[in-house]
C-alpha cells in the first residue's frame, strides 16, 4: 500500500512551463495546417491557466476562514456560469430569459440537490459545507450536468426545429403534445447521457477518473480513491439524468401553449 | 365546400387556423360547440387536416395504424396489401397520400380540412382520393373545406365555393 504520509512531488513554475510547450508546439502544427483552431485552442488554454490559479488562491482563502458563506458564494457563481454556458452552446434558443433561466434551474434543482445529499448523508463531514468536500463535489457534478443538460437540450430544441412538420402531423391525428415529442425526448435524453453512461461503462479500464486520479496522486491509498470515485460516479449520473430530464421538460413546456400548439416563435435562430 | 385563390393570400393559414395549429382570433363552432369546450388534441381530432404533403415518422407503414383490414386498403385503391408492412420511404407519393388520408380517417373526423390534397398526385391517384374523401363524407356525414387551384375539380367536389381574395373571403 502506498504510505499516506508520502508527500506529493510539487510542480514548480518551470515545469509547467514545459507542459505549456508542448500546447505551444500543438498550436503551430494546427496553424500550419490551417485548421481553424488555433486561436480557441490557445485561448482556451490561456483561460484555463489564469482561472485554475485564480480559484487556487481563492480556495486557500476559503479554507483558511472556514465559514459557510464563501462556499455558498463560489457555489452561486458556479451555477450561473454553468447556466451562461448552457445557454450560449444552444443553436436554437428559448427566447428572452428562460434561455438562461432553464439550464440555470435544471441545475440548481439536480447538481445542488444532489451534491448536498451526496455531503450530508454519504460523506458526512463534520460540517456539510466544509469547502474542502463540498467544492470539489460541487465542481464535479456542476460540470458534467452542464454538459449533459446543454447536450440535451440542443438536440431537443435542434430537432423539434426540423421536425416541426412531423410534430404537426401528429398532432392533426390527435396526438397531445407530450406524444407527438415522445421520440424526440428520448433522443435527446439519449445523447445528452450517452457520454456519462459510456464514461462509467469504461472507468478504471480505459481510463482512471480524474477524482481518483488525483487522490491517488495526493498519496492516498487507492481504495480510498476508488469509494470516491465510486460515489461521484453515481452522484454525477444521477444527476446529469434529472438535470436533462427537467430541462428537456420544461423547454417542451415553453414549446407548447395551453391549446397545444407547436410554437417555434418561441426560438430564436443563432 | 371548395376554396380557392392565388398562391398567399391564406388559404393554409385559415385552415391552421380552424384547425387550431396556429393562434387565431374569433370563433369557431362544431355542431354549435365552441372550440375552446375541447383540449387541442380533442379538437384537432374531430377537424381532420390533411396537407399536400404527408408526414411520416416511423420508418414503416403498419406502425403508423393501430390496425387496418385488408379489406380497408383495397378499398383505398391498394391492390397488393402487402403495402401495409413495407417501408414508407419506398412509398409513392400517390400512395404516401392515399394511406395519409386512411390515417387521418381512421380518427373519424367530424370535418375535413383538404389543403390541396391531390396537388401532387398524377390524375388516376387524384381521382382515387377524390372519390375516397367524397365516399367519406357521405357515409359520415362529414363536411369538408376542400382547397384547390384546380377549377373542375372545384366544380366536381363541392357544392359552394368562395374565394380568398387579400386574405379576405369572397363568395363566387
Amino acid at each position: 500500500m502506498i504510505a499516506s504520509s508520502q508527500e506529493i512531488i510539487s510542480l514548480s513554475n518551470e515545469r509547467i512551463f514545459l507542459a505549456g510547450l508542448l500546447i505551444v508546439a500543438l498550436g503551430f502544427f494546427t496553424w500550419k495546417a490551417d485548421l481553424g483552431i488555433t486561436k480557441p485552442l490557445l485561448v482556451s488554454s490561456l483561460r484555463m491557466v489564469i482561472q485554475l490559479f485564480l480559484v487556487g488562491l481563492v480556495l486557500v482563502y476559503v479554507f483558511e476562514i472556514d465559514h459557510p458563506l464563501p462556499v455558498i458564494l463560489i457555489a452561486l457563481v458556479m451555477l450561473l456560469v454553468a447556466g451562461k454556458e448552457v445557454s450560449s452552446r444552444q443553436k436554437y434558443k428559448i427566447k428572452g430569459f428562460w434561455s438562461y433561466g432553464i439550464g440555470t434551474a435544471s441545475m440548481f434543482i439536480s447538481s445542488f440537490a444532489v451534491s448536498v445529499f451526496g455531503l450530508i448523508a454519504i460523506i458526512r463531514a463534520d460540517n456539510w459545507w466544509d469547502p474542502r468536500y463540498a467544492i470539489p463535489v460541487l465542481g464535479m457534478l456542476l460540470g458534467n450536468t452542464m454538459t449533459a443538460v446543454a447536450l440535451s437540450v440542443d438536440r431537443f430544441t435542434t430537432n423539434v426545429w426540423n421536425d416541426r412538420d412531423i410534430i404537426e402531423a401528429r398532432l392533426i391525428i390527435g396526438e397531445t403534445a407530450n406524444e407527438a415529442i415522445k421520440d424526440i425526448v428520448k433522443d435527446s435524453l439519449r445523447s445528452g447521457l450517452m457520454p456519462v453512461i459510456n464514461s462509467m461503462a469504461i472507468a478504471g479500464i480505459v481510463s482512471l477518473p480524474g477524482m481518483m486520479t488525483g487522490q491517488i496522486l495526493a498519496g492516498n491509498s487507492p481504495d480510498d480513491a476508488v469509494r470516491y470515485q465510486v460515489v461521484i460516479w453515481l452522484l454525477i449520473a444521477v444527476g446529469c439524468g434529472f438535470g436533462s430530464m427537467i430541462a428537456v421538460k420544461m423547454v417542451s413546456k415553453k414549446l407548447f401553449d395551453e391549446r397545444e400548439r407547436l410554437r417555434l416563435d418561441q426560438l430564436s435562430v443563432k | 365546400m371548395g376554396l380557392s385563390g392565388c398562391s398567399g393570400t391564406g388559404k393554409t393559414l385559415l385552415l391552421r387556423a380552424i384547425a387550431d395549429l396556429d393562434q387565431s382570433q374569433g370563433k369557431v363552432l362544431i355542431n354549435g360547440k365552441r372550440r375552446e369546450d375541447f383540449s387541442g388534441s380533442v379538437w384537432r381530432k374531430k377537424v381532420g387536416y390533411l396537407p399536400a404533403e404527408s408526414s411520416w415518422w416511423f420508418p414503416k407503414v403498419s406502425q403508423h395504424f393501430s390496425s387496418i383490414e385488408d379489406a380497408k386498403l383495397r378499398y383505398l385503391g391498394f391492390l397488393d396489401t402487402k403495402i401495409f408492412d413495407s417501408e414508407v420511404s419506398r412509398l409513392s407519393s400517390g400512395e404516401k397520400q392515399r394511406l395519409a388520408l386512411a390515417r387521418l380517417l381512421s380518427g373519424l373526423p367530424e370535418v375535413l380540412l383538404l389543403d390541396e390534397p391531390t396537388a401532387n398526385l398524377d390524375d388516376s391517384n387524384a381521382c382515387l382520393v377524390e372519390t375516397l374523401i367524397k365516399n367519406y363524407c357521405k357515409k359520415q356525414g362529414a363536411a369538408a373545406i376542400w382547397v384547390t387551384h384546380d377549377r373542375s375539380q372545384l366544380e366536381r367536389v363541392s357544392q359552394n365555393q368562395l374565394v380568398m381574395k387579400n386574405k379576405t373571403l369572397v363568395d363566387l
